[in-house]
């Protein structure tokens, strides 16, 4: 009786987003007399940091600091449509519609600066501290605030701007079979270490090593709080999680979270990551979108390990001790395989 | 059933409430007092996000009799703020993205608080220890971890 060590690979490719429908967002920004801008979206953030990107986008685009950005999210009362938030598609689909409406809403502020200060608009530029001037001439400037005020009291012109990102829809090629379900692919390859219990068939976590493709992490820390959490819910899935843990046979279902099992803070392990920027072609500022991927290399890598570890192939998730003792059993003992 | 006349102290103020008998600590906090800084999450002492302290010690207030806090002195997050100030481990939460969705927060940081309270210097494993009653769905508890133990080394060497 003793604990295996064993140690699995797994490599994904993800979507960011989908093709149904074209999977469209949309997104408006416009100023406020202050100069401060409101991004209405009615995309929704359940903590992945979505508002922040989003506002960070719009304030890169429209060349003010991102403190005068505010993002309302949430409500489609009083934002525009979204598919809404999932599939990753957060930062790459409402991200490339809140860089478009905020385009938009550029040329109308560029506009209105030009014509207080009387020059070309195409000679003016951003210095992304909230003032517009004449390139090459920065005393000849004007305020983000003063455009704004202008447009408003005086111009009589609303500084705003739509946006929206619709996939074009790809078609089924009738001979082969052939489509593009998605524009835009992240990578992820991950190596999971547990030591697997002989005689309870626990899988303990040793340690993870990561690395991931996501196209430019717009925000590096939000990026990592997403893969650092995300893994431990693909740790969840693979080894603790389900509603069902004899489906289709009801029996034994969770009533509770003494039952209904999720890692604790004991159950961690350490997590190495490297994250490889290459910006996505039609990504905003070349983001993908690491939302989903986070959890989905953790399973099959943690489903090696274990093969790794005492040869046996679980392929019912989540991967319980009751599984793996039962399959331990029916070979007639673990069998260590090889390490790489 | 007749109503049952409780006092107690709520974040240093003395609060009056009348409760129903078998009412409990979380009920009575959030739709008496107003305090929606403790959460409801499973209401069974699962999940850790109502706790409280009681005379500065760590309980889930949704396995608490309102009735057995008379005369006590009861801490929750809402009176972790000192003025505008956030609370150091507050601070410490946002600096290492301790949080994403939010709704352990509240349990976290009072778990986080009990154990600094008690032990300033406390060692990973006494943290992982002081919040294992506490589950996180989204963090994988590593920067929660690390904020706790960052407020423990900033007042061990200061």
């Amino acid at each position: 009786m003793t604990r295996h060590r064993g140690r699995g690979i797994a490599s994904i490719n993800y979507p960011i987003g989908m093709n149904l429908g074209g999977d469209p967002s949309q997104a408006l920004v416009h100023s406020n007399p202050s100069g401060k801008f409101t991004v209405a979206l009615s995309s929704i953030d359940l903590g992945q940091g979505m508002k922040s990107v989003t506002r960070q986008i719009c304030a890169e685009t429209l060349g003010v600091p991102v403190e005068d950005v505010y993002v309302d999210t949430a409500d489609s009362d009083t934002g525009p449509h979204c598919m809404g938030s999932f599939a990753s598609r957060g930062t790459h689909r409402v991200g490339n519609a809140v860089m478009a409406a905020a385009r938009e809403a550029r040329g109308v502020m560029m506009e209105a600066a030009a014509e207080e200060l009387e020059v070309n608009a195409a000679d003016l530029e951003t210095d992304g501290g909230g003032n517009i001037h004449v390139k090459g001439a920065p005393h000849r400037s004007i305020s983000t605030k003063d455009v704004a005020i202008a447009a408003q009291f005086k111009q009589g012109k609303t500084i705003s701007g739509r946006g929206i990102f619709l996939v074009p829809l790809s078609d089924v090629d009738p001979e082969t079979g052939e489509m593009s379900p998605a524009t835009c692919y992240a990578h992820a390859c991950l190596v999971a270490e547990v030591d697997v219990d002989d005689e309870t068939g626990e899988v303990a976590m040793v340690r993870m090593d990561s690395a991931y493709e996501l196209g430019r992490a717009l925000n590096p820390r939000l990026v990592e709080q997403q893969l650092v959490g995300g893994a431990w819910m693909g740790v969840s899935h693979a080894l603790y999680e389900t509603p069902e843990p004899y489906y289709p046979d009801p029996i034994h279902g969770p009533r509770d979270f003494v039952e209904y099992l999720m890692p604790g803070p004991g159950d961690i392990c350490p997590h190495d990551i490297a994250v490889l920027e290459r910006p996505a072609p039609d990504g905003p500022f070349g983001a993908k979108g690491p939302g989903e991927m986070c959890a989905n290399p953790v399973l099959p890598a943690v489903a090696n390990a274990i093969f790794n570890a005492v040869g046996v192939r679980i392929d019912d998730l989540p991967i319980t001790p009751e599984k793996v003792l039962r399959a331990i059993k029916a070979q007639g003992g673990a069998r260590p395989q090889p390490r790489r | 059933m007749s109503k049952i006349p409780l006092q107690f102290r709520h974040n240093g103020r003395d609060v009056a409430i009348f409760v129903d008998g078998g009412t409990n600590l979380l009920v009575a906090l959030r739709e008496l007092i107003g305090d929606m800084t403790p959460k409801f999450g499973c209401g069974q002492g699962g999940c850790g996000t109502c706790s409280v302290l009681i005379d500065g010690e760590l309980h889930l207030s949704c396995l608490t009799l309102a009735e057995t806090v008379t005369g006590r002195s009861i801490e929750t997050l809402d009176g972790m703020k000192q003025g505008p100030n956030l609370h150091p481990l507050q601070r410490a939460f946002a600096d290492n993205f301790a949080a994403q969705c939010g709704y352990c927060t509240p349990g976290m940081l009072m778990a986080a608080k009990a154990l600094l309270d008690r032990n300033p210097s406390p060692s990973r494993d006494e943290v992982i220890e002081a919040i294992s009653g506490n589950i996180c769905r989204c963090t994988g508890y590593e920067p929660i971890i690390n904020a706790i133990l960052a407020v423990a080394g900033g007042r061990a060497s200061a």
